[in-house]
């Protein structure tokens, strides 16, 4: 999966979580404050990604999410991990 | 002088419909919401009353759809009614005024048998962040104040089936002592789920009665054999009565009195004679100043069970007795079921507009009466008499009673 088809998911998935127009949301519109997720939302959408993207996003990386080019980034580097294995 | 309490506002999520009117209505004619589901056909009981004309999606964004359980969004989308109808502006209001008391019995029981499964069948790691917010009994209450910027005391109340009641107890007392002047109240309920099915046909409360769904809540008749579990909500808008006059909104009601006993004996079997029940229509009517002879009309608790109908008709029996002629009863939960926590909040609203158009709501189902009960309890047929005063009933497992009494808005 590259890294395009990555970031469409990713925004379709946050839009949908969060109710947000997936047009207005580019890689470095801030989750929380931008768009609005508190804490709560925050960790339900990594679980989301985990589950879509079917990897683990490690408990320091999920922390230091603020936005959503830092979510791709976390998601590609989890994917080409998993690749290496 | 104690202040009056009136009701100002109140809204509606029922197996009949979600509108205050056409729900009226529809009891009036003696319709039934109660329906068989095929995703129930491995229960003993498969026969609900369902919320089926409330669409989440009709009154709130997907985020809240996701962050809030079923019987949260019962209770906001009726406290929108509620509050529309009251013509109340809470941004004008002394927001440490106002408050939110709203009874729930069990919480977010399918949330509870979502995330038990995610558990299960993914990992620890997959149980979501809106779990614990989501399942909590105190959630509707807290999200009606977050709703409306109201900063006076929001809880939950649970007391099973008599948590409206109690909940709605305590709004009254709350406006009376004067720590509030507007209290959003009444009950919410959603547990019908596998667990909340299960666990209530296990105790052989619910009727199995599968090939007769609308005739299978049919209490006070001989044939009964059981509850039928439904869902929904009922808010009210509570409101001091020089609070109301004041901002000039119409009063639907006054709030005259409440009485709550517990029987102390079975945490689940009613006392078989109704004697704590008749002691809390009792401490009712005296926390209202009045007689029996002052009530024309009570709508019962009624729920459909063996027990708790002969229970019931009895505390009525003794305590009415000289009016036992006269007295109008009814009960709701012929035609919607059994709303737990959320029964009290909608059985009220029901009373107040029998109240309000003279007109006794039927008891449906009611064919041949059960020959230990006496009273007169409206069957089939609605009836139109003056009506001055009603109590309400509402009992709950833990042995809880809880009584409301109410009168005409246009008395004051």
């Amino acid at each position: 999966m590259d890294r395009n088809e990555i970031k469409t998911k990713v925004i379709d998935i946050i839009a949908e979580q969060l109710g947000a127009d997936s047009k207005t949301i580019t890689e470095s519109t801030d989750i929380a404050n931008d768009l609005g997720a508190d804490s709560l939302d925050i960790a339900e959408l990594i679980i989301v990604f985990e589950e879509n993207f079917d990897i683990d996003i490690v408990e320091e990386d999920a922390q230091n999410i603020s936005t959503v080019g830092q979510v791709i980034d976390n998601i590609e580097k989890s994917l080409n991990k998993g690749d290496a294995e | 002088m104690s202040r009056r309490v009136v009701v100002t506002g109140y809204g509606l999520v029922t197996p009949l419909g979600c509108q205050v009117e056409t729900v009226w209505q529809r009891m009036l004619r003696g319709e039934s919401g109660v329906k068989r589901y095929e995703q129930f056909s491995d229960f003993r009981s498969q026969i609900v009353g369902m919320c089926n004309e409330f669409v989440p999606q009709d009154h709130f964004d997907i985020k809240d759809i996701r962050r809030l359980d079923r019987f949260t969004l019962f209770a906001l989308a009726a406290a929108r009614d509620a509050v529309a109808m009251a013509r109340i502006d809470f941004s004008r209001e002394d927001p440490f005024r106002c408050a939110s008391i709203v009874g729930c019995g069990v919480g977010g029981l399918g949330e509870i048998e979502v995330q038990e499964d995610r558990y299960r069948n993914l990992s620890a790691s997959k149980i979501s962040p809106y779990t614990i917010p989501k399942i909590m009994l105190n959630a509707a209450a807290g999200n009606i104040a977050i709703a409306y910027q109201i900063h006076g005391p929001a809880r939950g109340v649970a007391t099973a089936c008599a948590s409206a009641n109690d909940a709605m107890a305590d709004a009254f007392r709350t406006i009376r002592c004067e720590e509030c002047d507007v209290v959003i109240t009444g009950g919410t309920e959603s547990a019908v789920t596998n667990l909340g099915l299960g666990g209530f046909s296990a105790m052989r409360a619910l009727s199995e009665r599968n090939d007769d769904p609308e005739g299978a809540s049919r209490p006070f008749d001989k044939d009964r054999d059981g509850f039928v579990l439904g869902e929904g909500a009922g808010i009210l808008v509570f409101e001091d009565y020089e609070h109301a006059k004041k901002r000039g909104a119409a009063i639907l009601g006054e709030v005259l009195g409440c009485g709550i006993t517990t029987d102390a004996c079975h945490i689940t079997k009613p006392d078989s004679e109704g004697i704590f029940a008749a002691a809390a229509m009792e401490s009712t009517l005296r926390n209202a100043h009045l007689g029996t002879g002052d009530i024309d009309y009570i709508n019962l608790h009624g729920t459909s069970t063996i027990l708790g109908d002969i229970a019931e008709s009895a505390a009525i029996e003794r305590l009415f007795s000289a009016e036992i002629k006269t007295l109008s009863t009814s009960s709701t939960k012929s035609m919607i079921g059994h709303l737990l926590g959320g029964s009290g909040g909608v059985e009220l609203i029901v009373t107040l507009l029998a109240l309000r158009d003279n007109v006794v709501p039927p008891t449906i189902n009611l064919i041949n009466q059960d020959p230990e009960c006496h009273l007169d309890f409206t069957p089939l047929q609605p009836k139109e008499k003056p009506l001055r005063r009603a109590i309400s009933n509402s009992f709950g497992f833990g042995g809880h009673n809880a009584c409301i009494l109410v009168g005409k808005g246009t008395d004051l």
